[in-house]
């Protein structure tokens, strides 16, 4: 910043002063220095996660006998069991989304109307689960949706059902615990972006006479588009990829994305095969958060920054 | 900002709002309850509520080498990825908060790519890796691939911890001559140093949780808790994971109390 003014006069012609080689040389200085602390991070990232991706991508370019070919690629299209994985994967990933949304919006709703500390209060309930692991909370659905889990033993108490119903280990168990993992990744954007609705649009329509329910369609609901889009964005790009849920709860019935590349590698050790699953899911994670960054500017990662 | 009495609607009004929300915060929370009180069940049978209790299931985590070996591997690689992520975090934030260097936009998109990038793509590609350069199964394979997990948390808490915080009185210290590391140690640590906490809980919270990359990386001597729990789970549903259940669950509990208080203090 120094060293613009010092080199530019009034006039904004090129004016050195006596002083701008030492300044130069200190803004470099200043440089290398941040430089030097951002780069052990920066290596790291590079190392773990970069690297062995671009080495997976590479690998998938070639068939078994090591040549050139499209045959991981083209597998996706002709097997009918990838076909099925793709389709189980995006069926999922939409009806746990649209759970979310029918969920998480009244719930992001009534913490945004709520008292500051009333809000608080209530946001533990969507803060704790989003910090509890995944495996504990997979668990506990799996011990309350089993055969002789609490549903069914306590439905079958009441007379209500003969028979247990099959909750666990099939895709309604998947989707019930998948719904509750990914619920609070909906609901802390979406608060976040109701808290800066102004009350005073609100009042204003209620004070021309709109009616709650229309104050809430035609002014509130809309404003609360942008913080709904980054909710559902997120919980979409994280269903896709999603493993421990479906790998414990489907009953080896219900396999997903993640859990087809888990069995290519670990399985079978179709590096290949594996690897271009993970490219196409990677394509598909950044396309997606990438198109929506650029439809509405904002990064659906803040998430993480909203606790 | 409080929106309550603003809008002229009653709370009867709202008792539909009320009810509904209540509905999906019991829907949130239900599970780790039900998984808190079963774990002190008698039973083998997963009764609700249970008909006896006993702390037979602590007694079988606790008493059980296997799982102590486990939670021990865990809690020295949560410790070291805290420090580690912590240090190479703190240095990213400070850095990326001075705003002078360039491609900051590359510079964000990498220390948060693994926020972004599918956790099984992150775990399939490490194994690949450390498969060559023979760090699977070791503690400090585990710590280098937790870091990197957490970094992205770590950079983000400091971050707006530096957001909130003047600069300006590093400058002032810097020119009354102190050397850029005690200008940031006496200076803006003491000031940043709640974020900076936060920033380590979550860290260790992040890796002790960790289950995927872990499942491809770990195994042997340093399998790790949740890579137990999970082959545990695979097979049987034994109520001593309830119990180990319910000890994580205490652990989150602690260590979010712990980063709001420092939070608050900011």
């Amino acid at each position: 910043m120094s060293i613009v003014s010092a080199s530019l006069d009034h006039a904004g012609r090129p004016d050195r002063a006596l002083n701008a080689d030492a300044l130069a040389a200190d803004a470099r200085r200043e440089s290398r220095g941040l430089l030097a602390l951002l780069s052990p991070g920066l290596f790291l990232v590079f190392a773990v996660i970069i690297v062995p991706i671009g080495w997976l991508f590479w690998l998938s370019l070639f068939d078994e006998t090591g040549q050139l070919s499209a045959a991981n690629y083209a597998r996706f299209f002709e097997q009918a069991s990838y076909i099925k994985t793709f389709v189980t994967t995006f069926k999922v990933a939409f009806i746990v989304t649209g759970a979310c949304v029918l969920f998480g919006y009244p719930l992001a709703y009534m913490l945004s109307q709520l008292p500051r500390r009333a809000a608080s209060i209530c946001l533990i309930f969507v803060i704790l689960p989003f910090w509890t692991s995944v495996l504990v909370r997979t668990y506990a659905w799996l011990v309350i949706l089993q055969r002789k889990g609490l549903v069914n033993s306590w439905l079958i108490d009441l007379g209500v059902i003969g028979q247990p119903l099959p909750l666990a280990n099939n895709f309604s168990g998947v989707v019930i615990g998948m719904t509750h993992i990914m619920l609070p990744f909906l609901v802390l954007p979406l608060y976040a972006s109701m808290k800066t609705i102004d009350v005073d649009c609100l009042r204003a329509g209620m004070n021309l006479g709109a009616s709650p329910a229309a104050t809430f369609r035609q002014i509130f609901f809309p404003l609360s588009l942008p913080g709904l889009a980054s909710g559902v964005v997120i919980v979409f790009v994280l269903c896709l990829g999603f493993f421990v849920t479906p790998a414990l709860m489907g009953g080896g019935k219900v396999i997903m994305w993640a859990m087809r590349m888990e069995q290519t590698t670990s399985l079978y050790s179709n590096w290949g095969a594996g690897a271009a699953l993970g490219v196409v899911l990677l394509g598909f994670t950044l396309a997606l958060l990438g198109l929506f960054q650029w439809l509405l500017g904002a990064r659906a990662t803040g998430v993480w920054s909203q606790r | 900002m409080s929106v309550e009495n603003a809008l002229p609607i009653t709370h009867r009004q709202r008792l539909w709002l009320y009810t509904l929300g209540g509905l999906v915060m019991l829907f949130l929370i239900a599970p780790s309850v039900i998984i808190v009180i079963m774990s002190f069940s008698d039973s083998t049978l997963l009764q609700f509520p249970p008909q006896e209790w006993s702390l037979r299931w602590y007694e079988s985590y606790f008493g059980s080498v296997e799982w102590r070996d486990a939670t021990i591997v865990s809690v020295k690689v949560a410790v070291m990825t805290a420090i580690v992520a912590t240090l190479l975090g703190t240095a990213a934030a400070y850095a990326i908060n001075a705003r002078t260097l360039r491609l900051t936009g590359l510079i964000n998109a990498l220390l948060t790519a693994s926020l972004i990038i599918p956790v099984i793509l992150i775990g399939i590609g490490t194994f690949f890796l450390y498969a060559r350069i023979g760090l699977n199964n070791t503690l400090t394979g585990l710590v280098i691939a937790h870091t990197v997990q957490a970094l992205p948390l770590v950079v983000l808490t400091v971050l707006s911890g530096l957001r909130s915080y003047d600069m300006n009185q590093e400058k002032v210290a810097r020119s009354l001559g102190a050397g850029r590391f005690s200008a940031f140690f006496q200076v803006t640590m003491p000031q940043i140093r709640f974020s900076i906490v936060s920033g380590a809980l979550f860290a260790f919270i992040t890796s002790f949780d960790e289950v995927v990359v872990s499942l491809f990386i770990s195994g042997g001597e340093t399998t790790t808790l949740t890579r137990r729990m999970f082959n545990a789970l695979r097979d049987q549903i034994d109520p001593t994971i309830a119990a180990i259940s319910t000890c994580l669950i205490v652990l989150s509990i602690v260590l979010l109390s712990a980063a709001q208080l420092f939070g608050r203090e900011r």
